[in-house]
């Protein structure tokens, strides 16, 4: 096995990827990432040299439009769906200490 | 007159001609969906009253003149990543299992336009990740033509659903073969149009640069049709394309004289099973026979579409669901203190492992010291199939391929090896990265009894030459693998492994 990921690296994509994962989930996410990383290296059997990295697959570039307003109020409708609300507006929990 | 038997073009038709009510034809389906629901699973969600209200709407519609299309008073079920609004749409995870969408996506709201009936929202992987629709929160679906078999993924459900006669047809996603793959595990149609062509305003986004919705019907021309009504140029979608060609059921003729089809000699290598190659060259076979010129030639390039993938769709799932946090809709964790508390374990209670694992290896591969080695290098990878393919396009108006290496696997045989649940993706995800469209089409049966698929790949914007030549093969086989019902009991005993299909149409 040529990746290897240490318990620092699960640790600090568990905090980018907002998870909080067991010890055993951690166990198994450094194999699985493992496993999966040796798999992509074979991409570096390919000369890549001088080939634009490719995101759209058409030659689109920014679509711009009028920032209209189309649908109506639905605060109530959109509301009915928070976990927690109070007063009209989404509850979270405390964010400064 | 036997409502299920008949595809949507065909039942549409009968809608028209006051044969049928639209009622009668939206009860046809609920009354399957009692009958084998509980063997099958299809579906999440079923809409049952509120079908039946928009049905009488959708008659008056039809009878006054308002409604004259195809699809006019016919039923769809819609995959569960489609946002209806006013409908619970879950993306079969838990942290979704609540949430209820204050608007309609864009193919959706161009099938009601054309005067569809939304009868429930179908079974997915979660997220639609996954292969087999056995990583939804809410129960696999089973394969209508063996229980004991996964339907494919990630748009089983769908697959599963108009396999089952449950309805005429259905709406699908895919971002690496979720409409093609379970479309050939289930002896169904389906094609993943170019990206672009179908608005995706209000499907919850997976690998945004990949995902294409598509149908899933019974034969090539509900296909076409449905296609028709669904695509259509969005301002809400920044990526939709304004194309003036998309009157697709005009390419919907039994011709393929001078067609140049190629077959990549590096798809039908070793990990092929002999008899779904056995059937793609006996399907090319046929179309040669009808003037086709049929070649070998190398694509290229091959082994390296799954991992280019698996880091760019990885990548854009881990950016694409960090808005499920527990604040604004969906699941919330019950004990927390502080904000980032709440949030890590809301996702962590709510998504599933597989979502999980994509997720963490997105992170991974866009985070600071490795964004260049994988996600860079895995765009660049992408450069070079689309050039590869443009090649091939350059003498080739179609490539022949399999929809997937094996036919559709025992439950439970894929979740324990990821990677090689990915590897089973090798013929479909290359179509995503290049942006092309893909068809699905039935071309025969495993002597166990299971659909094989059979996959035709035109270049970006050429969709009417696959119909053409999937029509051609339907007519030429004069409808032999689209027109037969599986074997489904009715009191729930499971099917005996092997027994081949059931009851025939006319």
């Amino acid at each position: 096995m040529a990746n290897k990921i240490s318990d620092e690296t699960i640790e600090y994509v568990g905090i980018l990827a907002k998870l909080e994962l067991s010890a055993e989930e951690k166990a198994q996410a450094k194999s699985d990432m493992e496993t999966m990383l040796d798999y992509i290296d074979t991409l570096n059997e390919l000369d890549t040299r001088g080939i634009e990295p490719m995101s759209h697959v058409f030659p689109v570039h920014n679509v711009f439009r009028e920032d209209v307003v189309e649908n109506g109020d639905q605060h109530e409708e959109m509301l009915a769906n928070a976990p927690q609300k109070k007063e009209q507006s989404y509850q979270v929990p405390r964010t400064f200490a | 007159m036997d409502i299920l038997s008949m595809t949507a073009v065909e039942l549409g038709k009968k809608i028209r001609a006051k044969e049928i009510t639209v009622r009668e034809a939206v009860q046809a389906c609920f009354d399957r969906t009692t009958e084998v629901e509980d063997q099958v699973n299809s579906f999440v969600t079923l809409e049952k009253e509120e079908a039946f209200r928009r049905a009488e709407a959708v008659q008056k519609g039809i009878e006054e003149g308002r409604f004259t299309g195809y699809l006019a008073g016919v039923p769809v079920a819609v995959k569960d990543n489609l946002c209806t609004r006013g409908v619970l749409t879950t993306c079969s995870s838990k942290i979704l299992e609540n949430f209820i969408p204050t608007y309609t996506a864009e193919a959706v709201r161009n099938l009601n336009k054309a005067g569809a009936v939304v009868i429930g929202k179908t079974n997915m992987d979660e997220f639609a990740m996954g292969s087999t629709t056995e990583t939804s929160y809410y129960g696999a679906t089973k394969n209508p033509w063996n229980l004991a078999h996964v339907p494919g993924g990630s748009s089983g459900g769908s697959c599963a659903a108009v396999a089952a006669r449950e309805v005429p047809y259905a709406l699908g996603s895919d971002t690496g073969g979720s409409i093609r793959q379970p479309s050939a595990y289930c002896g169904v149609v389906g094609i993943k149009p170019t990206y672009g062509t179908v608005s995706r305003y209000g499907l919850i986004a997976y690998g945004s640069s990949l995902d294409q919705i598509g149908p899933i019907a019974r034969d090539v021309t509900d296909c076409a049709a449905i296609l028709e009504a669904i695509a259509s140029h969005d301002v809400k979608d920044s990526t939709s394309v304004l194309r003036e060609d998309t009157d697709f059921t005009s390419a919907l003729k039994c011709d393929v004289k001078g067609m140049r089809i190629g077959i990549p000699q590096d798809y039908f290598t070793e990990g092929l099973d002999q008899e779904i190659r056995d059937a793609i060259f006996a399907a090319a076979e046929c179309l040669k026979r009808q003037g086709a010129v049929v070649e070998k030639f190398d694509l290229g390039l091959v082994k390296y579409a799954i991992p280019a993938y698996y880091v760019i769709a990885s990548a854009e799932a881990s950016s694409n669901l960090s808005r499920f946090d527990g604040v604004k809709y969906g699941y919330r964790t019950k004990n927390y203190e502080e904000l980032h508390g709440m949030y890590k374990k809301t996702r962590s209670e709510g998504f599933g492992p597989e979502v999980k694992r994509r997720i963490m290896l997105g992170s991974f591969v866009l985070s600071s010291g490795y964004y260049d080695a994988y996600y860079l290098k895995a765009l660049r990878t992408k450069a070079l199939i689309k050039k590869a393919f443009d090649d091939a396009f350059s003498r080739y108006d179609i490539i022949l391929a399999p929809a997937a290496p094996q036919v559709a696997p025992k439950l439970g045989a894929s979740l324990s090896d990821p990677l090689k649940m990915y590897l089973g993706d090798i013929y479909t995800v290359s179509v995503n990265l290049a942006g092309l469209p893909g068809i699905s089409i039935p071309v025969g049966r495993t002597s166990g009894g299971l659909p094989i698929g059979m996959q035709m790949i035109a270049n970006c914007f050429q969709e009417k030459k696959l119909f053409t030549a999937a029509y051609t093969y339907e007519c030429l086989t004069e409808k032999k693998w689209v027109s037969r019902w599986p074997h489904l009991r009715r009191n729930g005993e499971d099917i005996p492994a092997g027994e081949k299909e059931g009851r025939e149409e006319k």
